[in-house]
């Protein structure tokens, strides 16, 4: 049994099928990455996974719990992180603030009337959320505001709102999109330091193929809104019917 | 110090300061002069406003500047304050404690309904549904609940009240435990005279009070949960928090405080009718709130000052005025001079305020609090730095 169990998820946009009979077991401790051509359904399965849309059939168990029908804020304090294409961070605030704010979501959950004490009297989250930023290597920006920052530095900061919530399951949608070979690099090297550190299991979505075969444990192929197989990476590398639905498009 | 830092407690002591001061500063010239006449504006009546609607703009930049949330409806809260405030003195007496305590929880208890139902939509649904509501009791104070609202003459203190708590010599106008709100001292000094009233500084205190929890939320992890509302409700979202509580908060808050202010204007003066709630008093907050400077903490102050310096000073140099004023000069330069000036006092001091609100939001969208910030760094011969406004409105420019 996966931390995260799919079981025939389909999903229509008016005429269009966009995910058809799903089934996905994402096993715990994993780097699971989700490939597969344009329009295939990659991020209409994650929007799924986090309450944003709601299947009109199937069923998604997270660690022996229906998900489907709980809003996104609740999925989240169970435990599953999502990090967007375009960075969603609290781009008025400070990277600190952004830092904090999911740290105490973490240790108050939903919602906790805490008017009067001054955050900075609140020892324990800040100093909880100076080591993430440590750890990140921007606790020099600390007190930027998050929009100044370059996109490396969003992408990071955003990872490490995640991070420090230590969620369950981290979902990221093509987390290397846009970015320059380095940056691409830096952020590798972030995900493989994040996964050896803390064993978080990962869901990845990704088209760039050398993230996916540095990263993945577990390979799934979406075509057209169906898993055309899944594997290690070295399977997937070899078979036949991937090279044809999506490898042969990008030669690689 | 008092669980501020170093910066927000100066702050306060300069709010302190100016407040229990401002009978003597808003005097600047001798009573008989006619700058006196035109420009002393530290007079009660107009004290007491510059207090109460201090509190009313601060309490609506809780919820406008921190979560980005506009209201138009608020005045909507201040005026159910101020019917709660009369009814008390009319059935119990004209003691204010129970009248505007009872003020602020009838407006908070009306801010729930309103909040919780204006607050499933965001953006301009919002403030289109917070102007319906308003103008809803608006509607209904001035006609079907007349019953309660006295309607079209207002509701106010009638000898055959039953005022059961009232004793044989107790006072017949509002008074703190005996203490009358309209009872004052006279200070004469040489030409000058300083009025210190019992109302204006029970307003100031309660200015004070409003100012100081004000700092407190802004810097609680409260404030910061509607900044980040404000910022990015995305991303509270998936980061498990739930915004719904968060704004009713910040909601309930603000229209509490709108309370308080309807309760102190009843309590300087025991009637109210329903144009306290009427759209435009709602959209005044609003102008107010900009024009101060919208999300900082002393803007609230400084934009409801100006707005009612202008609304009753400005408002009352007339031709004559500017005749004295200007007597001296040679007849062809007076009468230039008046022509130019005239349009923009009396009557025509909408004219200065629109034209103050359009330079501001142009030039300064961080308020008149930017513009004093960029005066000061400038004396500072460090017009280099960047202040915490600046920063606002450039991020502001940045998001459009
Ligand atoms: N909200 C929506 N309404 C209607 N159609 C949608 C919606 N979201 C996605 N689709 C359609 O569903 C299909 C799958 O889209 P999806 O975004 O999941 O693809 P993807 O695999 O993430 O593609 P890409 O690699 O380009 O990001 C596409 O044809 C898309 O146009
Ligand atoms: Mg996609």
């Amino acid at each position: 049994m996966g931390i995260l169990e799919v079981k025939g998820v389909n999903k229509r946009f008016g005429g269009l099928q966009a995910l058809g009979d799903v089934n996905l077991s994402i096993a715990e401790n994993t780097v699971h990455a989700i490939i597969g051509p344009n329009g295939a359904g990659k991020s209409t399965l994650l929007n799924v996974l986090v309450g944003k849309l709601i299947p009109d059939s199937g069923s998604v168990m997270f660690d022996g719990q229906s998900v489907l029908g709980r809003k996104p804020f609740e999925i989240a304090q169970m435990g599953i992180s999502r990090v967007f294409q375009t960075p969603e961070i609290f781009s008025d605030l400070t990277v600190m603030e952004n830092v904090l704010i999911p740290c105490f979501a973490k240790r108050d959950g939903a919602f906790r009337m805490h008017a009067i004490e001054p955050v900075r009297h609140e020892r324990a989250i800040t100093a909880q959320a100076e080591a993430m930023l440590e750890e990140v290597n921007m606790l020099s920006k600390a007190h930027e505001i998050a929009s100044s920052l370059s996109r490396g530095d969003k992408r990071r900061l955003e990872m490490a709102m995640c991070l420090v919530q230590e969620p369950r399951l981290m979902l990221l949608d093509e987390p290397t999109a846009g970015m320059a070979r380095a940056d691409t690099e830096n952020t590798i090297a972030l995900l493989k330091d994040i996964r050896t550190k803390r064993g978080i299991t990962m869901a990845i979505i990704e088209h760039d193929m050398q993230v996916v075969f540095s990263l993945a444990d577990r390979i799934t192929v979406l075509a057209q809104g169906t898993p055309l197989v899944e594997g290690s990476p070295d399977q997937i590398k070899t078979d036949p019917k991937v090279r044809e639905a999506y490898l042969g498009e990008t030669q690689i | 110090m008092l669980g501020l830092t170093r910066k927000d407690f100066t702050l306060l002591l300069v709010v302190v300061a100016l407040t229990l001061l401002a009978p003597i500063i808003l005097n600047p010239f001798p009573v008989s002069s006619s700058l006196g006449q035109s420009f002393n504006a530290g007079y009660p009546a107009l004290l007491q406003r510059f207090a109460i609607f201090g509190i009313l703009v601060i309490g609506f930049n809780i919820l406008f500047g921190l979560t980005g949330y506009l209201s138009f409806g608020h005045a909507a809260f201040l005026g159910v304050g101020s019917y709660a405030a009369v009814w008390m003195f009319k059935l119990l007496s004209y003691n204010i404690v129970p009248a505007i305590l009872l003020s602020v929880i009838v407006a908070g208890l009306f801010s729930i309904v309103i909040g919780y139902v204006s607050l499933r939509r965001s953006g301009i649904y919002f403030s289109i549904l917070t102007l319906a509501f308003a103008q809803m009791s608006y509607a209904l104070a001035y006609s079907v609940l007349t019953p309660l609202t006295n309607g079209e003459t207002g509701l106010q203190v009638y000898a055959s009240d039953p005022q059961i708590l009232a004793g044989a010599g107790a006072p017949s106008a509002p008074h703190f435990f005996g203490l009358p709100m309209a009872s004052s001292t006279t200070l004469n000094m040489g030409g000058w005279a300083f009025t210190f009233e019992v109302g204006y500084y029970l307003c100031a205190l309660m200015l004070i009070a409003a100012f100081y929890l004000s700092i407190r939320i802004f810097r609680s992890p409260f404030g910061m949960m509607l900044r980040a509302i404000k910022s990015n409700q995305t991303r509270m979202n998936y980061t498990g928090l739930n915004t719904k509580p968060y704004m009713l908060w910040a909601f309930i808050i603000s229209g509490m405080y709108a309370g308080l202010a309807g309760g102190l204007l009843a309590a300087m003066d025991p009637l109210t009718g329903a144009e306290r709630m009427y759209w435009t008093a709602s959209g005044e907050i609003v102008v107010m709130a900009i024009l101060g400077g919208v999300g900082t903490l002393i803007g609230p102050i400084v934009g409801s000052g100006v707005i009612k310096y202008l609304e009753n000073i400005v408002s009352k140099i007339n031709e004559n005025v500017l005749h004295q004023w200007f007597g001296a000069l040679p007849d062809p330069i007076e009468n230039g001079l008046i022509w130019l000036v005239h349009p923009f006092v009396g009557e025509g001091w909408h004219l200065t305020l629109g034209l103050l609100f359009m330079v501001v939001v142009i030039f300064l969208p961080g308020g008149l609090v930017q513009g004093g910030q960029r005066l000061a760094a400038l004396f500072n011969r460090k017009s280099g730095t960047v202040t915490a406004a600046d920063r606002d409105a450039a991020r502001q420019k940045s998001a459009e």
